[in-house]
């Protein structure tokens, strides 16, 4: 059972991909050299205090704006296990499910949670638990469609196998 | 009882008819990426395990962003998608015959009624004017489809937004769809098509249409769409659809369809307004702005760097100067807008008033190059987004309007209505 566990780092509403990874620094596209920016504009101690593992905990519309992966690849390059958010915008979400990078939708597990609390989060069962707080929540689950991606590892392995079973 | 959403996605799935909220598998007339998305893409591509993309006629890269080349990595990220055009034989513009994306691929006919377009960029929805879904994504979903030619999508709802009456002389689409997320905020359409209909937008032209589709993503949109009128034929007639493309069709929105939301606007008393920092649906009049004094103006993008705007922004600028204190930078969307505006002497009354004049570029409408703003800068810009360091120093400040706000505020120095430097009443001049 994969299990993540990091400490929440706690962001409102709207945050968009400028801040994700300002548009200056897109004229690379390496993981490693995107992370260095990651939330600069917004938050610039945060590439300091990020530690593997760590969860973004958001509000409303987290990671509107363009259409870049570089802000999930930012995210997930910085050791950021997962983003909970009561909603996302439609392309953050489809680019970090696509590059492996897990999203959950539960607005009650932000609501319990302050910066620095210790999450755990089983994604099979869609748990998050707020280790800090004793509580326990459950996100809406992926559509049955995406779990195939999700399962997959990412659209690349998942398109990989489809291609595979066209020639076959 | 369909939307033109839904049939055109029901008929790219092989289906009588999907509904909102359904996962279709849905075949793709253009994939688009440009210099900053392209890159990621190819990457992704080439882990495929594929060496063929899957109709060249049908895959499309557009070096736009930091183009023409403004450092060493821009170039080999512009070097890359050069390279992957010539060894696939995709549709690619060089720079001195391209543009930015968005207004380019209408004009060179590579996009029509009908037809499904997936881009690696948000503001593909652009598209949507010409009555297509046109949709943004990312790098590994362009990837994916480059490979497959088709593309999972979950079938938005639909929202409609009837504009009646005629609008006011210096009303835009710009202002419509300003006012449309003032009003509805920018998550106010997530997940959901934006349907434009009305009687101001029947009498609105194809750029018009192509400045409000483009900005249904700021509401958090899917797709901005239009039913095809006379308007768009005659747009379709004088560019025809280059060889290869698919076959447009017209969809139309069944009378019962079901709409999720519907939306009504008097759009005869939306007055030109402006999206105040940090968000594009900090919406107010450019009459109530009060004394924002501003440091540079920039009238371009995808989402106003057409003719029409030009042309709006050389009728103010026509005999005027551009305030001493502030500076303008005038960026052609394309270079057969270059051109006309060339020809037309649009650049005359721009060098005239003191405008700084460019090549195509998005530049510094994502704060790339070409008028990066510092600290404590203020600019007022006709692009779409005005977030926190959008176009350059986070302690910058970045105010959205139509071009004839942008070009009465060069003129005055602070934001400045249309009305009040060139009167209330706006005669047509024909260039
Ligand atoms: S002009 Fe601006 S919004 Fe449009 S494609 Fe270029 S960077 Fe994006």
């Amino acid at each position: 059972m994969v299990v993540l566990r990091g400490k929440a780092h706690l962001y409102g509403a709207d945050v968009d991909t400028d801040a994700i990874i300002p548009a200056r620094y897109l004229n690379v596209s390496e993981p490693a050299l995107l992370a260095e920016h990651c939330m600069e504009d917004i938050d610039p101690g945060f590439r300091e205090r990020v530690s593997e593992g760590d969860v973004i905990v958001a509000t409303t519309n987290f990671g509107c704006g363009s259409s870049r992966e570089h802000a999930p690849i930012a995210i997930k390059a910085c050791g950021v296990s997962c983003i909970i958010a009561h909603s996302f915008a439609r392309i953050f979400f489809r680019n970090a499910i696509n590059i492996g990078l897990p999203l959950l939708e539960c607005p009650e597990a932000v609501s319990g949670c302050t910066d620095g609390d210790i999450l755990e989060i089983d994604l099979i069962e869609g748990k998050v638990t707020n280790a800090t707080r004793a509580l326990s929540f459950t996100a809406k689950p992926y559509p049955q469609f995406m779990m195939g991606i999700v399962n997959a590892g990412g659209l690349i392995a998942y398109t990989k196998r489809r291609l595979e079973e066209i020639e076959a | 009882m369909a939307t033109i959403t839904e049939k055109i996605l029901a008929a790219h799935s092989g289906r009588a008819f999907v509904s909102p909220g359904d996962f279709a598998n849905v075949s793709v007339d253009m994939v688009l990426a440009n210099d900053i998305t392209g890159p990621l893409a190819i990457r992704e591509f080439r882990k495929l395990g594929v060496t063929r993309v899957f109709n060249p006629a049908r895959v499309v890269m557009v070096p736009d962003h930091f183009i023409p080349n403004k450092d060493i990595p821009s170039a080999i990220q512009a070097q890359d998608i050069r390279e992957f055009a010539r060894e696939q034989g995709i549709v690619y513009f060089e720079a001195g015959r391209s543009g930015i994306e968005h207004v380019l691929l209408p004009e060179e006919g590579l996009v029509g009624p009908g037809h499904v377009v997936i881009g690696a960029d948000s503001h593909t929805c652009t598209y949507g004017a010409l009555g297509a879904f046109a949709t943004g994504m990312g790098s590994t979903d362009i990837a994916a489809a480059m490979a497959t030619g088709d593309i999972w999508m979950k079938v938005p709802p639909t929202i409609k937004l009837v504009f009646h009456g005629s609008l006011q002389p210096w009303t835009s689409g710009k202002d419509l769809i300003l006012h449309a997320i003032g009003d509805i905020g920018i998550d106010g359409a997530l997940y959901s098509a934006m349907e434009f209909h009305g009687e101001a937008i029947q009498f609105m032209d194809m750029d018009g249409r192509f400045t409000m589709a483009n900005m249904a993503i700021e509401a958090g949109a899917k797709a901005g769409v239009f039913e095809v009128d006379a308007t768009t034929e005659e747009y379709l007639a004088t560019h025809p659809q280059r060889a290869g493309t698919a076959p447009c069709r017209r969809y139309f929105t069944d009378s019962n369809a079901d709409y999720s939301r519907i939306i009504e606007y008097d759009a005869s008393t939306i007055e030109p307004v402006v999206a105040f920092p940090h968000l594009p649906s900090n919406v107010r009049p450019a009459s109530t702005a009060g004394d924002v004094v501003i440091d540079q103006v920039v009238i371009g993008s995808c989402t106003n760097g057409r003719l029409s705007d030009l042309r709006i922004a050389a009728q103010i600028l026509r005999g005027r100067s551009v305030h001493e204190s502030l500076r303008c930078i005038i960026i052609p969307g394309s270079q057969r807008v270059y051109r006309q505006a060339v020809d037309e002497g649009l650049v005359h009354v721009f060098l005239d008033a003191g405008a700084v004049v460019s090549t195509p570029t998005c530049g510094p409408c994502l704060g790339g190059y070409m008028g990066i703003l510092a600290p404590g800068e203020r600019c007022l810009s006709t692009t779409n987004r005005n977030f926190v360091g959008r176009m350059g120093s986070p302690q910058s400040e970045v105010y959205l309007s139509s071009p004839a706000v942008a070009a009465a505020t060069a003129i005055a120095g602070r934001i400045s209505p249309p009305g009040n430097t060139y009167g209330e009443s706006r005669e047509e001049i024909s260039w």
